[in-house]
């Protein structure tokens, strides 16, 4: 162990789905990983390689058929769903391909809607939208919908939403996915930008134009963790 | 989600579908609606008994001639002589002999003519003994009572009911005037306070009241009754606890005066008025629970509507379910926020279904023979179904929304 607790911790992390019928399916075999705070870390693999598994672990969408995850210092084990929302709230922002922003809500009240869960009075809830929506540029898109933003603009409004209630861990799945490579390069400087803040951002792709751009590539195959290379001119200070 | 934020979501969903949860809430409109007509009727129709009770009294007793019991009076089995088996002097003997009598008045009645120039109307006459005006609860409105004189020398006087007086004098009493009743001219001495529609609907107060002897000897014509005869014999109690104690008391006392043998079937009819409700009651009761079924089922198919058009948008709103929860909403969170929308749409449709249905109450009050009464309580009752029903059909669907996989919801298209 480090003086400073990892942010991510996994011990002989297994997942096994349908357990006992003639469809189980080991998902995972024994995962372990540490990520610390402050790190851009890619997890690649194949489709099937067990690395949705994997994020939906990490991301506390799920909990683990054996071994243990450690979130924020927090044993996810014998969370229960509501505990397991209120883990999700505090410690891990989501950015999705598609973008998952609602269609009928403004830009701003995007942004705003997690706070809601937070018991953030109103007042502070829209300061700190309107602060969010600002450092990720789109200060002057504040009342659009989604409809009325392009693609990069929206991942923007997703991001913004993903750190609105502070959290440690920043989980972005194909986040260029469904973008052009040069919006995808503006969104990926941002998560460089988000690291260099102190932020943990974690980031799972295929594609290995991508994966280039963050510090630390882990790699899954057959549900196996492999430590990728890491990258020598992003080597943390 | 503190409650303000649940009700704020719940408003925005149901605004971006607002021509469906419209459409939704019209079954719990309907529902609504029919309760509170359901109810008002109901309980107006209690009023209506209650008033009847205690307007007729429940210190009164009604004997009548002939045989039988109980309401209806058992008709088949009269004949012409048993229609005349009372008389005078059986209310001289009732108020002589039985304890804890306080009124006791004999009447006859019948149909006439009455004729002023020449407007000319069918009405009810009453012959009556001074204490009848006592035990009907009848106010002179105008003039005075009949005197002893009136009574005893059987003069041609005559109190008017108020709907007798408003078609021969209009606006104007018409006391001290001449009317004639069929071909008898008679002088009108007062006017009575009116009373309304009774309790079975007829109005009371188309009727004129002369003295009995009056009437024997003028209005009866060639019925030919035997002397001293009365068609009914009214009288109240002081107590309305010893009404049992007087109306057996007064059967036996008659029995003795008209010689029947024990065994033998009373010739006369004592009725208590709560007999005579009983009927009415019963056949009340029947249309109340009639009604409350339909309410009952409205409400059902409304609630079932409801359940209906909230499984529908949670398979719509998967996604937005599934990203709500991956930002912290918890179970808790998102069986809160369908549920708002549910009670929302009910509610909604239950104020709107208690402004229709307080509409219909006042027009069945107004256009049919029903009587109506509304009140708060009403209103409390329909808007407690309408949240009711809310929350139970709008259970199911919230706890399934709840119940979701957010995995599994996020990868919907």
């Amino acid at each position: 162990m480090s003086a400073a607790p990892a942010v991510i911790l996994t011990r002989a992390l297994g997942k096994v789905y349908s357990a006992g019928t003639e469809a189980e399916v080991i998902a995972l075999k024994g995962v372990d990983v540490r990520i610390d705070g402050g790190e851009f870390v890619a997890i690649m693999g194949p489709s099937g390689s067990g690395k949705s598994t994997l994020m939906n672990l990490v991301g506390c969408l799920d909990t683990p058929s054996s071994g243990s995850y450690h979130c924020d210092g927090v044993d996810v084990a014998s969370l229960d769903a509501e505990e397991l929302a209120i883990l999700r709230r505090d410690k891990i922002g989501f950015v999705f391909q598609g973008f998952n922003l609602l269609p009928r809500m403004s830009a701003l009240e995007n942004v705003a809607m997690p706070m809601g869960y937070a018991n953030v009075p109103r007042e502070e809830r829209m300061r700190r939208a309107h602060e969010a929506i600002a450092a990720v540029g789109l200060q002057n898109r504040e009342g659009h919908l989604p409809s009325e933003l392009s693609g990069g603009q929206q991942q923007r409004v997703a991001i913004a939403r993903s750190l609105i209630n502070r959290p440690p861990i920043l989980l972005a799945d194909e986040p260029t996915g469904a973008l052009d490579s040069k919006t995808g390069e503006e969104i990926l400087a941002l998560f460089k930008r988000l690291r260099d803040d102190g932020h943990t951002v974690v980031l799972i792709t295929h594609d290995a134009e991508v994966a280039a751009h963050c510090d630390r590539v882990l790699v899954m195959r057959d549900g196996e963790l492999h430590e990728g290379e890491r990258l020598a001119h992003r080597a943390r200070p | 989600m503190n409650f303000m934020e649940v009700l704020r979501t719940a408003i925005f969903a149901l605004r971006g579908n607002w021509m469906r949860s419209a459409l939704t809430s019209l079954g719990v409109i309907i529902g609504i609606a029919a309760v509170i007509v359901m109810v008002s009727v109901g309980q107006g129709t209690q009023a209506e008994i209650d008033k009847l009770v205690s307007g007729l009294g429940s210190q009164r007793l009604d004997v009548s001639p002939g045989a039988g019991r109980g309401p209806g009076g058992g008709g088949a089995r009269m004949n012409s002589s048993s229609f005349f088996t009372l008389t005078k002097d059986d209310g001289e003997a009732i108020r002589n002999e039985v304890q804890g009598v306080q009124y006791v008045a004999g009447a006859l009645r019948g149909n006439t003519q009455v004729v002023l120039a020449e407007n000319n109307a069918s009405t009810n006459w009453q012959g009556v003994q001074p204490e009848f005006f006592d035990i009907n609860a009848w106010d002179i409105a105008e003039g005075n009572v009949f005197d002893a004189q009136d009574y005893s020398s059987a003069d041609k006087v005559v109190i008017l009911g108020d709907s007798v007086r408003r078609t021969l004098f209009g606006e104007d009493s018409g006391v001290g005037q001449t009317i004639r009743l069929g071909r008898v001219p008679f002088t009108v001495v007062g006017t009575l306070a009116p009373k309304g529609q009774g309790g079975f609907g007829q109005d009371q107060d188309d009727v004129v009241m002369v003295p009995l002897e009056t009437a024997r000897r003028r209005l009866l014509g060639s019925m030919g009754l035997p002397p001293g005869t009365v068609m009914q014999i009214a009288l109240t109690v002081t107590d309305p606890k010893d009404l049992d104690y007087v109306q057996g008391e007064v059967e036996a006392l008659l029995r003795q005066r008209h010689k029947i043998q024990p065994g033998d079937e009373d010739d006369f009819n004592v009725r208590n008025i709560s007999q005579i409700v009983a009927t009415r009651t019963a056949t009340t009761n029947l249309m109340s629970k009639l009604l409350g079924a339909v309410a009952g089922i409205c409400l059902v198919i409304g609630g079932i509507g409801i359940m209906n058009i909230m499984l529908v948008s949670v398979t719509e709103r998967i996604r937005e379910i599934g990203l709500r929860m991956a930002v912290g909403a918890g179970p808790r969170d998102i069986r809160r926020q369908f549920l708002a929308e549910a009670m929302l749409i009910s509610l909604i449709g239950g104020v709107i279904g208690i402004a229709i249905g307080i509409g219909g109450a006042l027009l069945v009050g107004k256009f049919s023979e029903l009587p109506v009464q509304l009140d708060g309580q009403v209103v409390g009752l329909a808007a407690a179904f309408a949240i009711a029903t809310g929350l139970f059909f709008g259970y199911y669907p919230a706890r399934k929304a709840s119940l979701l996989d957010p995995i599994e919801a996020l990868r919907q298209q």
